[in-house]
């Protein structure tokens, strides 16, 4: 019986490619499933588009392609990315250019189509309001200060890059769990409203998505975690698919990590909001009728997905400009390591304040007591920390204002309370992005989805 | 008796947008009941009042032993312009984890030593 193998590739803009050498050597994959993309990363890669207009992509997939692919060719590998980000030409620009230099051999598709920034007014004149899908709150707040818009694409187009010949299918703001639906319905013909078996392949390109995540690592938990076995090796799971939508989900031989109902479990929820109305573009998932069996070893086995049809409009992920973050730090040893920073905090906020300045929002943390656990720090420590460091944060419209915070704190090294380390420099303003989630009717943005192929 | 839930449950929590959001699982199928009755929506927004937290919605998962948790508004408007340390809200769950509920002293894992 036919089966496919997808295998995890990076689960964010930044994470190590390394571990995807295992399970391209001996994990017997067929597909890699590269996610790079978050809310949060749409936001930095448009800070570097607006630096230089060549970037704006996961620049962490050319280095990735780079030290993997002789050996991925070799066992007829194939990735799926989207690392595109906000460029997927740009992408595949550097890629093309670093596979040229090595003289190597592929077929490498785009999909684009899905930023929509430059759509807005056409998008609002076919009717689409665009308002904010939590609050309701009309975009026309935020549409001057808009830096990014970006619906999320589903796995069709993944799959037609794949039956045109691509080895390598590179794509901007694609669904993350779509990265593994996509080669799923390819391989097996999966009809596009067959709800349970789209449900199926969300689930594990849900799986898939979060690399390390879905192996045992931040393995969530008291004590436990420290019985994830050797995760300077940790392997980054592996979904053997059955036609039906079945599957086994495991890792690759002799690496770290662990692959049980624990930990796949958490990772089925993670980032989930309704459990039993999943939303992907291709698919609506309900997670209460999966059944795991842990078979042991690193093995367990995932049934029983259902699905409702796809939703009739797609969600956009936007960013928008909210203002400046000035940050300040300063720590303090024993004795009374808290008392001093709470002090520093009252003699920053009176400098703030005679300054003239009036920040929206002043955020204290104390690092090594609750800049972590907020309120539900443990008090009784408060007074006996062996040393602590003083965090704060202001937001403010006015850049001048963010920056100048930062230079306040090392006056205090010298004038301040006593035993002080960590002067290691000022750090800058850095500009706050809204996220604006909306939605759009599907057929305006598929109708310009784009893919190209280029053989390199 | 007073348990903490890291004694009895593990939980990982993400971001999405302005929400944070945890999932909290017992290792066995007694303890699930014990959360499922302990773990409500009223609990929840009383120990995450400080976090400025909107409303919280709760769907228990009887075939993964779970209870899915979102806290609305958590996020200072989502992690690219949270003040915050932890922005992207990876501790909530352990903060849950601190939370205590009455729990039977004989559950499974407090038998463990």
């Amino acid at each position: 019986m036919k089966t496919v193998r997808i295998g995890a590739g990076l689960g964010f803009y930044g994470d190590s490619w390394r571990p995807v050498r295992a399970s391209i050597e001996r994990g017997g994959v067929q597909y890699i499933a590269s996610d790079h993309l978050s809310e949060l990363t749409l936001a930095i890669l448009q800070k570097d588009r607006q630096k230089d207009p060549s970037a704006g992509y996961a620049r962490d997939a050319v280095p990735m392609l780079a030290g993997l692919w002789p050996l991925a060719a070799k066992h007829g590998v194939k990735f799926i990315l989207n690392a595109g980000g906000l460029n997927p030409q740009g992408a595949r620009e550097a890629i093309a250019r670093a596979f040229r230099d090595k003289g190597w051999k592929a077929t490498i598709a785009t999909v684009s189509g899905d930023s929509v920034l430059e759509r807005i007014d056409e998008l609002r004149a076919a009717g689409e309001p665009l308002a904010h899908m939590d609050s309701g709150e009309s975009i026309d707040s935020v549409r001057e200060r808009m830096l990014f818009a970006n619906a999320y694409l589903g796995a069709q187009p993944v799959a037609e890059a794949l039956a045109r010949g691509a080895d390598i299918v590179l794509a901007g703001r694609v669904a993350d769990a779509a990265l593994t639906l996509g080669p799923l319905a390819h391989e097996f013909g999966w009809k596009w409203d067959d709800w349970n078996r789209m449900a199926a392949g969300l689930t594990l390109g849900h799986l898939l998505e979060c690399s390390g995540q879905g192996s045992g690592g931040n393995f969530g938990s008291a004590g436990e975690w420290a019985k994830v076995p050797d995760y300077a090796h940790l392997g980054y799971p592996i979904a053997e698919v059955s036609e039906n939508g079945s599957a086994l989900f495991t890792k690759p031989p002799g690496t770290g990590g662990r692959v049980s109902f624990d930990t796949i479990r958490q990772q089925l929820l993670y980032e989930v909001h309704n459990p039993h109305a999943y939303v992907s573009p291709d698919v609506v998932l309900d997670m209460g009728t999966l059944r795991f069996d842990d078979e042991g070893d690193d093995r367990v086995r995932i049934s029983g997905a259902s699905g409702a049809a796809r939703p009739a409009r797609l969600k956009i992920v936007a960013g928008y400009q909210d203002g400046w973050m000035g940050t300040g730090m300063i720590g303090f040893a024993w004795p009374e390591a808290y008392a001093k920073c709470e002090k520093s905090a009252e003699i920053i906020r009176t400098l703030v304040k005679e300054r003239g300045w009036a920040p929206e929002e002043i955020n204290i943390e104390y690092i090594g007591y609750n800049s972590l656990l907020g309120e539900n720090a443990d008090p009784a420590y408060r007074d006996q920390l062996n040393e602590c460091f003083l965090r704060m944060t202001i937001r403010t419209q006015d850049r001048r204002v963010a920056d100048g915070f930062g230079r306040l704190f090392p006056w205090l090294g010298l004038s301040g309370p006593p035993y002080v380390g960590s002067m290691k420099g000022v750090q800058p303003a850095k500009e706050l992005l809204g996220i604006w989630p909306t939605l759009v009717a599907r057929e305006l943005v598929e109708k310009d989805v784009k893919i190209e192929i280029e053989s390199i | 008796m007073k348990v903490p839930l890291w004694k009895i449950a593990h939980a990982r929590s993400g971001d999405k947008a302005d929400r944070a959001d945890i999932g909290l699982f017992a290792y066995d199928t007694e303890t699930y009941a014990v959360l499922k009755r302990e773990v409500t929506v009223a609990r929840l927004a009383q120990h995450f009042a400080a976090m400025g937290a909107g409303p919280v919605e709760l769907w228990p998962l009887d075939n993964i032993l779970a209870l899915k948790i979102v806290l609305n508004g958590a996020l200072q408007g989502g992690a690219a312009r949270s003040l915050r340390m932890d922005n992207l809200g990876k501790n909530v769950a352990a903060q849950l984890l601190r939370m205590e509920i009455e729990a039977p002293e004989n559950l499974p894992r407090l038998l463990v030593k």
